[in-house]
């Protein structure tokens, strides 16, 4: 064999077939290795973002990365029929499908104080019974204060808190915002925004646009908001008690069923759908898509939403992504989280089963 | 000299078409876990559907592979490679029946729908258990790493024996014909 080898290399070209028999598989692997970013340790992978949630909220083995702090919610979701002229999902015919929700605040501490201003989120999961499910990450804030995952992932680490002064320095954000005028004008709608007194009347908005599908084939721009059927009264000042949105949230559905009505808005001509941080002009048209019934609030440790992924891009048939970056890096992101977490040790979360049972009273 | 003994044409034709499939497959996967960008909806799209094919294919390979007669290796090569030869083709067809499955599984303990296209999904082979998908997630990394790693030990080998050693054992899957110059015992 050896002999044979030997005897094949003297021939001529025998050390440029040798050189095409390592040449092919060795630039294989190193197209592999490219394409794995192994040389470009520097590109913006979901690695980067558990960097940086790290960098910005400390190590919290067990907890989600983002939207730590939150609670589970079980119910269901109408349909209207209103809507399944615009998407063919069966979810919009007029049946019942079951939901598994939760509802969080923004940040990756989970046992951040609640506040009335901080970022809180609506998640769903609604599952229809004979068809595709669908997934949703909805907030309270009306447009997205970036453009893509890059800018994301600058600003989370230019508001992060200074080790000393444990507050974010209010230089590196500027600089961002200054460097990002879509940003400034993102962060002006967000904070001109109306804060209710809790989860339960607030509005959650998609934020991101999706593209819904019809039977004939017809796809149209959407975004689409939880509109509350409970009034919103104005958040007072600083509840009692550091879980008091959670605490109230847990009291009010011990007493009675939260409904919330499901409203796509029909972007026109001309609506940005790749840029999260614009909003679009009031008037368009509105489809009540139907109603969302929540009748149970469970605590994450061993509830229903504990081993969900919230994750944006599981639509059914009829609802599809639009050209809108935010999702697929949610997706991406959020899915890195849940190995992560999943892989680490049993957690207790702030809003403890302890704490729902007494809600229960 | 006795002519070359091929491959049926049909193990050929699921040779090169599965070949095709399981790079596209590792490139995909590699590619879809290391960007943010939009394009990882779209390659995962691909992902399921492509893997589940792969999975079918494989079984139906193994199938033929097991009633099917093979050309056998050239009588020069030494008892070490032979063995080398044998492991390595065990190994490929084991990760193309585990990887699919892996990944099957993985989705269901995660309790993500394994959709082939828009409601078409498949049902959970496995209870939705986290704890269960961080292990398969795990694995299937490192099942895809070792798969990478045998399909270019593969590539290699065939290429020894197609350019290097020019003996029967590429033509075999190829088709083709022996090289001239190994054909004419006066050169």
């Amino acid at each position: 064999m050896m002999a044979l080898i030997r005897q094949r290399l003297a021939e001529r070209g025998g050390w440029l077939r040798l050189a095409a028999t390592c040449a092919v598989p060795g630039l294989l692997a190193l197209a592999f290795v490219l394409a794995a970013g192994w040389l470009t340790p520097g590109r913006l992978t979901s690695g980067t973002f558990m960097r940086t949630f790290q960098m910005v909220d400390g190590p919290h083995p067990g907890f989600r990365r983002n939207h730590a702090k939150g609670i589970c919610v079980t119910g269901w979701f109408d349909g209207s029929g209103e809507a399944a002229q615009l998407s063919r999902a069966a979810l919009f015919t007029r049946e019942r499908s079951p939901v598994v929700g939760r509802f969080a605040l923004a940040g990756g501490m989970p046992f951040q104080d609640d506040t009335p201003e901080k970022v809180r989120s609506l998640a769903l999961r609604i599952m229809p019974t004979h068809s595709g499910e669908w997934r949703m990450g909805l907030n309270n804030i009306p447009v997205f204060p970036v453009r893509n995952a890059a800018d994301f992932n600058d600003f989370l680490l230019a508001s992060r808190p200074d080790p000393q002064t444990h507050r974010p320095d209010v230089a590196r954000i500027t600089a961002f915002v200054a460097r990002h005028p879509e940003t400034q004008r993102a962060l002006a709608l967000l904070k001109a925004r109306k804060l209710t007194s809790g989860f339960a009347n607030d509005t959650y908005n998609s934020l991101d646009s999706f593209t819904f599908v019809n039977a004939r084939g017809t796809s149209i721009p959407v975004r689409w908001a939880m509109i509350p059927e409970q009034q919103a009264f104005p958040a007072a000042a600083q509840g009692a008690g550091r879980d008091y949105l959670f605490d109230d949230l847990i009291d009010v559905l011990a007493r009675m069923p939260l409904r919330w009505h499901l409203v796509v808005t029909v972007g026109g001509a001309g609506d940005v759908t790749a840029d999260p941080t614009v909003p679009w002009p009031a008037g368009r048209r509105q489809v009540d898509a139907g109603t969302l019934t929540l009748v149970r609030a469970e605590s994450e440790d061993g509830g229903p939403c504990k081993g969900i992924t919230y994750d944006p891009l599981i639509l059914p048939g009829g609802i599809a992504p639009s050209d809108d970056p935010i999702p697929a890096a949610r997706s991406v992101v959020y899915a890195r989280s849940f190995v992560l977490r999943s892989g680490e040790p049993e957690t207790t979360s702030a809003i403890s089963r302890a704490a729902i049972r007494s809600g229960d009273q | 000299m006795r002519p070359i003994e091929h491959f049926p044409l049909f193990a050929r034709i699921l040779h090169w078409l599965m070949a095709a499939m399981i790079l596209v497959m590792l490139f995909i996967g590699i590619i879809m876990v290391s960007t943010v960008e939009p394009a990882y909806h779209r390659l995962i799209d691909l992902h399921r559907p492509l893997g589940i094919c792969i999975l079918l294919l494989a079984v139906v390979r193994l199938v033929n592979r097991l009633l099917m007669r093979i050309p056998p290796l050239p009588e020069t090569l030494p008892p070490a490679l032979r063995l080398a030869a044998r492991t390595s083709h065990i190994v490929l067809y084991a990760l193309m029946i585990a990887m699919p499955l892996v990944g099957w599984g993985m989705l269901s303990a995660e309790a993500y729908p394994v959709v082939m296209w828009s409601d078409f999904a498949l049902p959970p082979i496995l209870p939705h258990d986290p704890t269960l998908f961080a292990i398969l997630r795990g694995l299937h990394t490192w099942l895809a790493l070792t798969l990478f790693g045998a399909v270019l030990v593969h590539l290699a080998a065939a290429l020894m024996h197609g350019l290097l050693l020019r003996d029967d054992v590429l033509p075999s899957m190829t088709g083709g014909r022996r090289h001239r110059a190994v054909d004419d015992p006066a050169s």
